[in-house]
């Protein structure tokens, strides 16, 4: 593995074996596209004899050496169940198991990272989680959730299986036509309601939504606030104590992870007052043919065999995005988004639906469009023609979708190891399917 | 790697640019059935009026890729004005020529028209009956679908939303 000279952002405290500093990263804080890219075995591929054009990162971002050495290392010299083994092995594998949970609490600023994070298999099963545990022990008839109206559906549907179960409403918080929540009437909107469900950032507009200041009105009338971070997580730097929600939930493989586990961190004081979620062995401190006493948090909420590999490969990932820096994360993404926008309207001017602000600074990495009457799945199979990957369909996101007066959009999504020919192969492919269609 | 012209061919873009049948029959006393693909979000639907064992007419609206929407609209110019048991054969015989793929496809269970093919249109698994492209005339321009699978349910959407309303007439009936 690499040691790039000019790594300055400590590794003594992220995972336990070897470096993870990506190539890419610099003393000057910025990020050298070029050098970085050569991380991501995957970036090598070539589609049509030309270079992959990977414009897919926010349904799954690339992996670099440094995630898939540190899993592969696990497994080839600690790999063993964690928890409850007495011999050495074992206790290293726990061991390392928790250092991940440390480093990804720690990632986030979570303030007891050994109590506040809990693994879950994605985001998805991470929301269900508050649903299942935190809504059923306190939401009743005639309570309220409200959500956004730009909601992925893993923020949506588990409520709706409580508001049904439970005879509870369901508000919006509804979008303009920038793609901005409109707030105006957020005291009106927050009368009564129990839970506010809030996207940081939209997968779909790209809006980054003002969570800090919608967690302050939601607890000022008692609400519980869980805040969808699968978006922003991978791609703004992140601190729940200034973001103020209750819950955050996010993916690994959005972030540079492996697939199969994700993370709810929660207010160690929440989780504390709540139920258990899945029953089993891991979860549990004793059971006796009466019954059962939950184990501590975070355990009381992850019943059976953890992924653990996968949580040393989160933890390589958070090692890697440290050591790049957040903040150059974010500044390149802003860059890249701006030139996209930049790039599209000019060269396809009225044809062009872009939605979601067109500031890049207040969006995140993610450009969806419509253009001309081509539908995106016909756009996403002339692109893929020429490498370029892009995602066509409702993005799991069906009520903006109608809110859009759209079925679909295609939708272009950076990360760190895009560049702007990334963004020009997009614009070529694009008039190469305006043309197709013509 | 199969080009774009394999997928779209001539008569299909002819087809997507300017559908036949298109619009919706009054219903009643027309049949309307609706059909999803919450692949791309493609929805259609099909309305339908059946006499005396006659698909007498059939109309096509719903918004969907250059695929579903020419698939429709050359599904609708094939079987209007059919006895409805040449109708079903003519289903079995485009799902035969799309199911080859289909049947190694992962199925989602995500779409309802196919959910719902409970009735004669199987998909075919296992061994792939002889298919008569011949008998499918235009049809046959969708066979290059079958080279890029995340596409044949797409071709597919239409046919199965038809069959679906042939069972839902019948029974009603
Ligand atoms: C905003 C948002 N929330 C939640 C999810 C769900 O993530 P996962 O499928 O990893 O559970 C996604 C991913 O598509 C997302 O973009």
């Amino acid at each position: 593995m690499s040691t790039p000279a000019g790594t300055h952002e400590g590794t003594a405290r992220g995972t336990a074996r070897g470096t993870v500093a990506p190539a890419g990263s610099a003393p000057s804080r910025e990020l050298d596209v070029c050098a970085l890219r050569a991380d991501f075995p995957l970036l090598g591929r070539t589609e049509q004899g030309r270079r992959l054009t990977y414009l897919d990162s926010a349904a799954s971002s690339q992996r670099p050496r440094q995630v898939l050495d540190a899993m592969r290392a696990y497994e080839e010299t600690s790999y063993a169940n964690v928890h409850r083994g007495v011999y050495a092995l074992a206790e290293e594998a726990t061991r390392r198991f928790e250092a991940a949970r440390d480093n990804v609490g720690r990632f986030i600023g979570a303030p007891e990272p050994g109590r506040e994070v809990v693994f879950t298999k994605n985001a998805t099963e991470a929301i269900n989680l508050v649903a299942h545990t935190w809504g059923r022990a306190n939401l009743r008839a005639g309570d309220t959730v409200l959500l956004t109206e730009m909601e992925h559906h893993a923020n949506i549907v588990p409520w709706q299986m409580l508001a049904a179960e439970r005879d509870v409403t369901i508000r919006w918080v509804p979008i303009d036509d920038d793609g901005l929540l409109v707030l105006d009437d957020l005291d009106r909107l927050l009368e009564g309601v129990k839970l506010l469900g809030v996207t940081c950032a939209s997968n779909v507009l790209g809006t980054i939504n003002p969570v800090a200041e919608l967690a302050q009105a939601a607890h000022r009338v008692g609400a519980v606030v869980v805040a969808d971070g699968a978006q922003s997580v991978p791609h703004l730097p992140t601190d729940v104590s200034s973001l103020g929600c209750d819950f955050l939930a996010f993916s690994a493989h959005k972030m540079l992870g492996p697939t199969g586990i994700g993370v709810l961190w929660g207010r160690a004081e929440l989780l504390e007052a709540l139920p258990p979620f899945l029953g089993g062995g891991e979860m549990i401190l004793d059971v006796s043919k009466d019954g059962f006493t939950p184990n501590e948090v975070p355990w009381r909420f992850e019943a059976g065999t953890p992924p653990i590999t996968e949580a040393i490969g989160l933890g390589a990932a958070v090692d890697y995005l440290r050591a790049v820096g957040m903040d150059a994360v974010r500044r390149h993404e802003v860059a890249l988004t701006a030139y996209a926008l930049d790039t599209l309207q000019s060269r396809f001017g009225d044809a062009i639906r872009i939605f979601g602000p067109l500031d890049a600074t207040r969006r995140g990495g993610v450009v969806s469009f419509v253009l001309g009457d081509v539908h995106p799945h016909d756009i996403s199979q002339v692109l893929d023609q020429y490498g370029v990957c892009v995602r066509a369909g409702h993005h799991c996101a069906k009520p903006l979708m109608r809110r859009l007066g759209v079925t679909a959009t295609a939708r272009a999504s950076f990360g760190l190891y895009n560049d702007l020919a990334d963004v020009d192969a997009l614009a070529d492919a694009l008039g190469e399917a305006r043309a197709f269609f013509a | 790697m199969a080009g774009l012209e394999d997928l779209y061919r001539e008569i299909i873009l002819d087809h997507y640019r300017s559908p036949r049948n298109r619009g919706e029959l009054p219903s009643p006393p027309a049949y309307r059935v609706e059909g999803f693909n919450p692949l791309c979000g493609d929805e259609i639907v099909v309305t339908l009026d059946v006499e005396d064992g006659v698909l007498a007419d059939i109309k096509i609206a719903g918004s969907g890729c250059s695929i579903s929407q020419s698939s429709a609209s050359l599904m609708s110019a094939a079987v209007k004005g059919k006895p409805v048991a040449e109708v079903r054969d003519l289903i079995r015989t485009f799902k035969g020529m799309m199911s080859i793929h289909e049947a190694s496809l992962p199925h989602d269970g995500h779409d309802r028209a196919d959910g719902a093919a409970s009735g004669p249109v199987e998909i075919v698994s296992g061994e792939p009956e002889p298919v008569d492209v011949e008998a499918l005339g235009e049809l046959a321009a969708l066979q290059g679908v079958v080279k890029f699978p995340v596409r044949i349910k797409c071709a597919t959407l239409s046919w199965n939303t038809l069959a679906q309303g042939l069972d839902e007439v019948g029974t009603a009936s």
